[in-house]
Order: structure tokens, then C-alpha cells, then sequence
């Protein structure tokens, strides 16, 4: 701050209240919404304050689920969730780890073939080319399972690109030493390059953690099963019923529950997030 | 390219590292993607049986059709009103943020954690915010005079999604700016300050510029954003509808595709977006090398 200036001090923090009540506001009346019974949505507009029935709602979208609407009890959907995105953060970081480190510390035919197969991939969204995706992991039988919701979605452009980067400024004198030590190039891997990649790891885990767990196209596509069923995916069936209204209470405790994890990552892994956002994206 | 001036002799053992990457890539991207290029050429008979190969038949089609020509222009308007509202309320909270000491670090935390509310349920909280029957937003535009119905306006639809796509993007565009302002140095704010300058002419004329190249990166980011990462707003709360409003291109694509089961135009289109995407990437990574040089 160079000056001292009260007026534009209190705008200021006037200006980041608004927009924290803007940003939170739509969360909070998610949350009251998810406390209150079904029939205090009757009256025509939506209550401001929590109702009495916080436990009950959770309780039972968590244990029970609505089978009207064809959703499994939440935690089902939850664990889905949670397993998915660990699987595609676990599995982006190593096979990026892997190639990464191949491109960046050996020399061989095609290497640069190989850096711009992984590059292409920045250009191929999922929503792009859906329906030919769908039919290769249909055609390889990958339809309701793990596999074929996580291995299309885990080829990582910005990972390797990040892990290539970061090894580009770890010393040669480190690699020569190892090397006179008499370290083959996985030992070398194993005891140096992975110890002196931890945080970046750390980083990107959160972020592949929170693309993994906000997936919706793909395991809307490949999930007819609903033991598979995703929790952000299934939240929108029990939102989508056909007759009418949904039973907002519940649909709410449900979006509750499935915002709560990813959200709690970002809050106390704050720093982590922050790095591997900033890092990543450059 | 770079490599590092020592490296292993193995001639093997890249190969073997760079596999499974590879293996995922061609299997479920680059393959894909050729399926995609090849269909867009061909027409498929109604009962699947053969297919002709028809040269530009379906991108004339496509060009010619005024639902997609709407769902471009759909696409136009949406993309910009996003980049320009998500970018401008992120850079005067960034820069709120940054004029503030001691409590920074708790607005930052207040404000960041959308970035983990996945897009479809962003879409379901202002769906149930601006919900015609027991939302309060239309409630207090009833007040004003203003009767919200976005299952019936269009105009109402698009400004629906527009906010909701902009409010889960203000989070990723503050992180990016705060970190920008931070890098701007503080002795020239402070000798502008000492030749008289006020706190916003300051801001125009020295933060503002100095900014340029995270307002340049976020501002193709923004544009990618809107244009690929918000099918699932979209679905949660219009469907691209009502006649068309909010058919956007992406969500387009997965109609057409998966409900309306006209795969060659659906291919066309797909071939189209990933022409719009490569654009964008390279636009962006030219602009970051030239940046690297300075």
C-alpha cells in the first residue's frame, strides 16, 4: 500500500464482502434448502433460514438414496467418486512422471514424435469427440467399469509438460554423481528424481484430484450401471425427474454432499492448490 | 528440444517409459479423433448397413443449416459475455485482495474453493436460485416488475447461464490475477504516487499494462472455458433450450450425436471444434514462447 486513504480502504473491503456473498450466497441457500422438510417448499418461495431437518435429509440420501429417481444411496455414489478421481490423479502423475522423464533424460529416434503425440492431446477435449471415444471403449468392452471410466481420461499433456519442466532444472552434476555412484537410470528415478518431486506431485494430486471428481460427459456416457454411477453425475438425475418438481430437500443434501469433498480439499490444501493451478496452466 | 547435456545410453528403456502415455493417448485421443475426421466425410445408411463417402457433403449441410449457424452465434454471445464478466469482476476483487494487508488470506480462501464445484452442479444452484416457481431470485424480480421465466424467455435462458458459467470462473481468473499483481513492482507504483498520480490513474497506467500478458493468457483460457468446460451447466439448467437459446456448440454436438443419432453431421461439427480448439492452443502457446524470450 503506498498511501493512506479511508475512504478507498472501506471500498475496498466493501467491494470483497459483496463478492464473497456472491460467491457464497448461492451455496448458503443450497445448504438452508437441504435442512428444511419437503413441505416447507409449498409456499412458494424458498425458505432463508435452516429448517430442523439437517441430520434426517443427509441421513437418508446417504443411507437410503431416492429410488423413485433410480439413485443408489449417496455413499455408494460417493465412494465411485472418490475412487475415480484418486485413480485418475494416481494415474495421470505416474504415467506423466513416466514420460517426462523418458523425454527429458534419454535421447532416442522419435523422441520428438513422442512430445507431440502427448502435446495433441491438449487439443482433443472429451466433448469434442465423444461419440468416437464412446464407441472405442464400447468395442474394448470397457462399458460400466473403472477402467473405462478412468483410463480414456487419463493422458496428460499438462502433467508431462509440468514434470518436463521441472526436470529440465534439476543439475546435471546430480545425475553425473549418481551415475559415478553407479546408479542405473530407475535406481536414479527411484532415489533421486521422485524424493525431488514430491511437492510438485503434492500440487498436481490436488488438481487431478478436483478434474477427476467434477467429471460429468464422460461417466454420464459409460455408466448405465448405477454401481457405477458417479455422485456429480447421479445429483442430476434425482434433479431431472419427470413428473414435476424435484424434492428439493434432498436433491440439495445430495449437492452438499457432493461438493463437500473437493471443495475441503481446496480450503485446506490452499497453498498446494494454488502452485499446482499457477504452475500447470503456464 | 532441450534434453540435459549427460543422459542414459538405454535404447530400450525410453520406450518402455513412454508407453503406457502413448498407449492412452493414440487408443482413446489420437484414434478418436481420425474416427471423427473420417466420419465427418461419409454418410451412414438409416439402418447402419454401409456407409458412402460424400467429400464435404456434411459440412456444406452443417454451413447451410440455420439451427447450427444459431448455435454459433449462440456460442459468440455466451463465450464473450462469460470472458468479459468473469475477467472483470476477478480483476477488481484481485485487485481489492491486493490493496488489503492482514486479511487477505482469508478472502482469498473465501473466494477460491469454486473452482472445485464441478460445472453440472454449479448449474443445479443457480437453476434453484432462478427457479420460476420457488426461486428467490424471481421473486425479487417480481418486485421490479420483471416476470423471469427462463423455461419460456430465451433471453432470460442465456443470461441464466451466462451468470452461472461466469460465477464458478471467477475463482481461476482472481488466482491468476492476484498472482499477477504480485508480480508487478511496487517501486514504480510508489515513484508514481510520489509525481502525484491517484490511486486510479495508477491502476491505468501502470498496474493495468503491466498486466497484459495474464489478461492475454486469460482471456483464451476464458474463451476456452466457455466454449468446452460448461456442457454441464448447460444441461443442469436449460438443455439448451428453450428453441434453441442456449444450444451452444458443445452441447450441440452431444445432442446431435447421442440423441438425435446423426452421427455424420455430429462428426462434422466435432471436426469443427477441434479446429476451434487448435486455434486457441496455439494462440496461446505462441503468445507464452514470446513471452519466455523477454
Amino acid at each position: 500500500m503506498v498511501e493512506n486513504r479511508p475512504f478507498l480502504s472501506f471500498l475496498t473491503h466493501l467491494v470483497l464482502i459483496v463478492g464473497v456473498v456472491i460467491v457464497v450466497f448461492p451455496v448458503y441457500l443450497a445448504f438452508v434448502a437441504s435442512t428444511h422438510g419437503n413441505g416447507d417448499f409449498l409456499s412458494g418461495l424458498v425458505p432463508l433460514l435452516p429448517g430442523p431437518n439437517l441430520i434426517e435429509n443427509y441421513r437418508l440420501m446417504l443411507t437410503e438414496g431416492i429410488s423413485t429417481a433410480g439413485a443408489p444411496p449417496l455413499w455408494i455414489m460417493l465412494g465411485n467418486s472418490l475412487v475415480i478421481a484418486i485413480i485418475i490423479a494416481v494415474g495421470k502423475i505416474a504415467i506423466s512422471l513416466l514420460s517426462a522423464y523418458a523425454i527429458v533424460f534419454f535421447k532416442f529416434p522419435f523422441r520428438l514424435l513422442a512430445f507431440w503425440i502427448i502435446f495433441i492431446t491438449l487439443m482433443l477435449p472429451v466433448e469434442v469427440r465423444i461419440i468416437p471415444t464412446f464407441k472405442v471403449v464400447a468395442d474394448l468392452g470397457l462399458l460400466n467399469s473403472y477402467v473405462g471410466l478412468t483410463l480414456p481420461l487419463i493422458a496428460s499433456a499438462t502433467a508431462t509438460f509440468l514434470f518436463r519442466q521441472f526436470f529440465l532444472t534439476i543439475p546435471d552434476e546430480l545425475m553425473e554423481a549418481a551415475r559415478v555412484d553407479g546408479a542405473g537410470p530407475l535406481k536414479f528415478f527411484r532415489d533421486i528424481l521422485l524424493p525431488l518431486s514430491r511437492t510438485n506431485i503434492a500440487a498436481l494430486f490436488v488438481i487431478l484430484f478436483i478434474y477427476g471428481w467434477v467429471q460429468y460427459l464422460w461417466p454420464l456416457l459409460v455408466t448405465t450401471d448405477s454401481r457405477y454411477y458417479t455422485v456429480v453425475m447421479g445429483i442430476k438425475r434425482l434433479a431431472a425427474t419427470a413428473d414435476g418438481e424435484p424434492q428439493w430437500h434432498l436433491v440439495m443434501a445430495a449437492v452438499m454432499l457432493a461438493m463437500l469433498p473437493p471443495v475441503l480439499v481446496v480450503i485446506f490444501m490452499q497453498r498446494l492448490f494454488v502452485k499446482g493451478l499457477v504452475e500447470t496452466e503456464k | 528440444m532441450q534434453t540435459k547435456r549427460t543422459i542414459f545410453p538405454n535404447k530400450l528403456l525410453p520406450y518402455l517409459l513412454l508407453a503406457p502415455q502413448l498407449a492412452v493417448t493414440l487408443i482413446f485421443f489420437i484414434w478418436p479423433a481420425v474416427q471423427a475426421v473420417k466420419s465427418s466425410f461419409e454418410r451412414e445408411d438409416p439402418f447402419g448397413f454401409k456407409t458412402t463417402f460424400i467429400w464435404f457433403d456434411n459440412y456444406k449441410r452443417l454451413f447451410a443449416d440455420p439451427t447450427y449457424l444459431n448455435s454459433v452465434g449462440k456460442t459468440a454471445v455466451f463465450a464473450v459475455s462469460v470472458t468479459l464478466l468473469a475477467m472483470s469482476v476477478s480483476l477488481l476483487l484481485a485487485v481489492s485482495v491486493n490493496r488489503v494487508l492482514r486479511t487477505n488470506r482469508l478472502y482469498t480462501t473465501l473466494l477460491v474453493w469454486p473452482y472445485a464445484v464441478a460445472p453440472v452442479v454449479v448449474g443445479i444452484l443457480w437453476w434453484f436460485m432462478f427457479n420460476p416457481s420457488i426461486g428467490i431470485a424471481p421473486y425479487l424480480l417480481r418486485g421490479l416488475g420483471i416476470n423471469w421465466n427462463h423455461r419460456i424467455d430465451g433471453s432470460h435462458a442465456m443470461l441464466l447461464v451466462i451468470i452461472a458459467a461466469s460465477w464458478k470462473q471467477i475463482s481461476y481468473n482472481f488466482l491468476f490475477f492476484v498472482a499477477g499483481l504480485q508480480s508487478v513492482p511496487q517501486s514504480l507504483t510508489e515513484a508514481a504516487a510520489i509525481d502525484g498520480a491517484g490511486p486510479f490513474k495508477r491502476f491505468w497506467t501502470i498496474v493495468f499494462p503491466l498486466l497484459s500478458p495474464t489478461t492475454f493468457f486469460l482471456l483464451i483460457v476464458n474463451i476456452n472455458y466457455a466454449m468446452f468446460d460448461t456442457f454441464g451447466i448447460i444441461d443442469a439448467t436449460t438443455s439448451g433450450g428453450p428453441a434453441q437459446a442456449t444450444n451452444i456448440l458443445v452441447y450441440k454436438v452431444y445432442a446431435d450425436g447421442f440423441l438425435g443419432l446423426n452421427i455424420g453431421s455430429s462428426a462434422a461439427q466435432s471436426v469443427v471444434l477441434m479446429l476451434i480448439v487448435i486455434a486457441l492452443t496455439a494462440i496461446q502457446f505462441r503468445y507464452i514462447e514470446r513471452r519466455v524470450q523477454y
